[in-house]
């Protein structure tokens, strides 16, 4: 028999209280009602319509109070799940798509929530003022609204269905009409104080303090939400949101609040978790934009040199600290769709880099140098900072001195697409769920200056254009995803920009808060589901 | 009392050059810096079309040039328009009113800590120059002078917020709380602790050493030596005498620090979360808000003037000596 000393005995008995406790914790709890979450904000847009900016800053804290017709999902069919649409179809010559709209659904101040609505928001919100909408809605027509809960969307010239499917997470809040038409649309004060159908309503804002949301009583999804508050506390400084954290004065931090280098050291604090997940809707690109007009930058071979010269890796797990992937083109390998990996290939290879660069007719001078360059990195976040060091040392490599250029954000933004006063910059371009949103623009040729975020290195490839055109029409979704492979290929055949990785941001949480990024644009998104324990 | 109305006159009217001079140097360098409002905006929304880039500089009035700028500037400012705020799309004048009172109450309590302790303990140290208790404290000073104010606000967070939970970690007060009257004169009392503290606890350094110097000057005049032969006791002597003479040149840099202060504060706002008026230059300037960062700077500048207006009648309150013969103020 096994001699039963008395430390088996004490350990035997751990592990059977251990296996006893855990039962009870693996079972699935049941969401609790009530109770405030508290968030770090670290800005306040002037203007939160979502509606009218859709942008990130502004859907953090109005994607609670403004819903729009679909929300993104991991398991709903097509990556949506239904908000104030319920159904949607395409018609077969692309001319209009029809939207049948919940029922039941009041605003928060009362009235019903009915079809004129949405077609308010599309014709004058979307379509007129909307950066985006302007894109994806340029050729919408009319809005006809046969009853109150249906909304028949006509185009002039055929639309993929496809591309307002994909852009109605972002492109589509719909706001009160009874409140904007006949106004000022852009100075209308529903701009600050939020009228809209979410789960919560809007409270309060302090300027400079918090917003307060509270519970929105009459939402259209019975038992929902479940937080009595939602409060967005402004934390300016980044170190403010991870000591707040700590000291559980806040509940959650998004976007990245906490800093990379920080989360090492956040995890292991007990009661705090840290969600890598939860932003994939939301996936920025790190990217080396290049100015073709540059003779050196002119010739594919140089720029491929460029391409070998970036070890992708050595960026993914240094700067980014495992928290991204390589890239291998312009459309994220999230995207299912759309993406391809049968694109030319660039692997890390100073060797060959240095080969292309002499095949070019740049050889390297007496002090080791071919060429100079100025190199801009964007300001936005300190990891494209990050990567424009790493990209100087890189190609001083392989003999190319690439001269920092460092700049405050509007100095940025004036200098790279206005002036086009660079030779390389690194941009952190948005995918926004379809290529024809926010990625194509950066291939169009023909683009006017001063356009941000968009093709102003002077890349122009008619092939390309038409690609672009084509898929811009094409209604048949197969034959729209592989005009997109047949895009992917050809632009990064020509090295048009270098993408380098993909990367998205973090969330980190207490653990009490439940059904924390469990859809890709979780930050984002209305939080009807999110729950405290107590 | 005729004096003093005279030197508020004279204070008023040079107050007017100055101001003029921060106006225009403030718009001259926020011109020069590269990129314009459009531009921020643009960056922080997602850019747009070359339409509606257009559309927006002209809604802005950044299609004019920047003399037509700073006149129609000008012009509403004599009519007491602060402008519009192209980063809040608010009149500027609401944007720092809400503002201001957060930064004069951190400004002013930090001030009170700094100097009202400041100078007890640098009478203390003062009161026997050379001792060990004068050389400890002048040490400690040195070296907390030396702590850069926004390391020392961190640590601060860091070990009272985050390791012993004793304080918030920034805020204003308690969100939402409803609270009122006593309440929440306690409640913003607690949330200020620490920025004060960290705003303060430098400036606080200085004038302990500035006033045990002063002391051990004054200790070596004659009157004292005067008075200590007439038998004067001796803290009667260190207060009424030696003190209040080594006072002076403490209330002058009183009034010369309260600038440095003020640009201190927007680091402390910003680790603490403070919604003060220091932020907002922060912000005027990250989005090229030229009407929002001249009024922060006219405010800022006025606040200045009035506190060193106050130091000098403080000074003229506090020596008789001061305006008796004309040749002082």
């Amino acid at each position: 028999m096994y001699p039963l000393s008395r430390r088996v005995m004490l350990v035997a008995s751990a592990g059977a209280g251990a296996l006893l406790a855990l039962p009870f914790g693996t079972r699935a709890a049941e969401p609790a009602k009530g109770g405030r979450l508290v968030v770090a904000a670290d800005s306040e847009p002037p203007n939160l319509n979502p509606a009218m900016i859709a942008s990130n800053g502004v859907f953090f804290v109005a994607s609670k109070v403004i819903e729009p017709l679909a929300e993104a999902s991991y398991e709903g069919k097509g990556g949506l799940v239904p908000r104030l649409a319920t159904a949607w179809e395409g018609s077969p010559d692309g001319k209009s798509v029809t939207f049948k709209l919940r029922e039941g659904v009041t605003w928060h101040d009362g009235k019903p929530f009915t079809s004129a609505d949405v077609a308010f928001s599309a014709l004058k919100v979307w379509k007129e003022l909307q950066n985006l909408g302007r894109v994806v809605f340029k050729e919408l027509t009319a809005v006809d609204t046969p009853d109150e809960h249906t909304a028949v969307f006509q185009f002039a010239t055929p639309t993929p269905f496809q591309l307002i499917r994909n852009a109605l997470p972002a492109l589509t809040s719909v706001v009160p009409k009874h409140v904007y038409d006949g106004t000022d649309i852009a100075k209308n004060p529903a701009n600050t104080a939020l009228i809209g159908t979410g789960p919560y309503k809007f409270a309060e804002h302090k300027p400079g303090e918090y917003y307060l949301l509270k519970r929105n009583e009459a939402y259209w999804d019975k038992d929902r939400p479940y937080l009595d508050e939602i409060v967005f506390q402004v934390l300016p400084d980044r170190a403010a949101a991870g000591n707040a954290l700590e000291a559980a004065q806040i509940d959650l931090a998004a976007f990245s609040a906490v800093p990379l280098a920080d989360l090492a050291r956040i995890e292991k604090v007990s009661g705090l978790k840290v969600y890598a997940n939860g932003y994939e809707g939301l996936t920025y690109q790190l990217v080396v934009e290049i100015n073709h007009t540059r003779k050196e930058l002119s010739d594919v071979r140089v720029r491929q040199a460029l391409a070998h010269a970036i070890d992708r890796d050595f960026v993914v797990n240094t700067i980014f600290l495992g928290y991204a992937k390589p890239s291998t083109g312009p459309i994220p390998q999230y995207d299912k769709t759309f993406y391809t990996d049968d694109v030319p290939r660039y692997p890390f290879d100073t060797a060959k880099a240095n080969a292309l660069l002499d095949e070019a007719g740049y050889p390297r001078g007496a002090d080791g140098t071919r060429f100079k360059l100025r190199l801009l990195p964007a300001p936005f976040f300190n990891e494209t900072k990050q990567f424009g060091d790493y990209l100087r040392q890189a190609l001083a490599v392989v003999g190319i001195d690439a001269e920092i250029v460092s700049n405050d954000t509007p100095a940025h933004i004036k200098a790279v697409y206005t002036d086009h006063a660079f030779d390389i910059t690194v941009g952190p371009p948005v995918y926004r769920g379809d290529p024809a949103i926010s990625t194509t623009i950066l291939f169009q040729s023909g683009l006017p200056a001063g356009v941000p975020f968009s093709n102003q290195y002077g890349y122009a490839n008619p092939a390309v254009d038409d690609l672009i055109k084509k898929a811009a029409a094409a209604i048949d979704e197969a034959e729209r995803a592989e005009i997109y492979k047949a895009f992917q290929k050809a632009v990064v055949g020509d090295v048009a920009l270098i993408n380098v990785a993909e990367f998205s941001f973090i969330t980190v949480a207490s653990e009490k808060v439940q059904n924390v990024s469990n859809n890709p644009r979780w930050a984002v998104s209305g939080w009807a589901d999110t729950w405290v324990q107590a | 009392m005729r004096r003093a109305l005279i030197l508020l006159l004279r204070r008023l009217i040079g107050a007017v050059p100055v101001l003029l001079i921060v106006a225009v140097g403030a718009f001259l360098l926020l011109e020069a810096a590269p990129g314009d409002a459009v531009d921020a905006y643009l960056a922080a929304t997602g850019g747009a079309d070359s339409e509606r880039v257009s559309e927006l500089r002209a809604e802005w009035g950044l299609d004019r040039g920047p003399l037509q700028r700073f006149l129609a500037y000008a012009a509403a400012l004599a009519r007491g328009d602060l402008g519009w705020s192209t980063a809040f799309q608010r009149p500027v004048l609401d944007v720092i009113s809400e503002r201001l009172p957060s930064t004069l109450i951190l400004m002013g309590l930090a001030t009170a800590l700094a100097f009202g302790v400041g100078s007890l303990l640098g009478i203390f140290a003062g009161a026997r120059p050379g001792s060990l208790r004068d050389r400890a404290l002048s040490l400690t000073s040195l070296a907390v002078y030396a702590m850069p104010g926004f390391w020392l606000g961190l640590v601060l967070i860091v070990i009272f917020a985050v390791d012993l939970r004793w304080l918030p970690i920034g805020g204003l007060e308690t969100i939402a709380s409803g609270k009122s009257g006593l309440d929440r004169f306690l409640d913003i009392g607690r949330h200020l602790l620490l920025p004060v503290a960290s705003l303060g606890i430098v400036y606080l350094a200085l004038y302990l050493r500035l006033m045990r110097d002063s002391m051990a000057e004054i200790w070596k005049e004659d009157f004292v030596r005067a008075a200590r032969a007439r038998g004067i006791p001796r803290r009667r002597l260190i207060l009424r005498h030696v003190a209040r003479n080594a006072l002076l040149p403490v209330v002058t840099m009183l009034g010369l620090q309260f600038g440095s202060m003020l640009g201190g504060s927007i680091v402390v706002e910003g680790v603490f979360a403070i919604p003060g008026v220091g932020r907002l230059a922060l912000e005027a300037v990250s989005q090229r808000d030229i009407p929002l960062l001249l009024g922060v700077m006219l405010i800022s500048a006025v606040i200045v003037i009035a506190v060193n207006l106050l130091t000098d009648i403080a000074y003229a309150v506090l020596d008789p000596r001061v305006g008796s013969s004309g040749t002082a103020a």
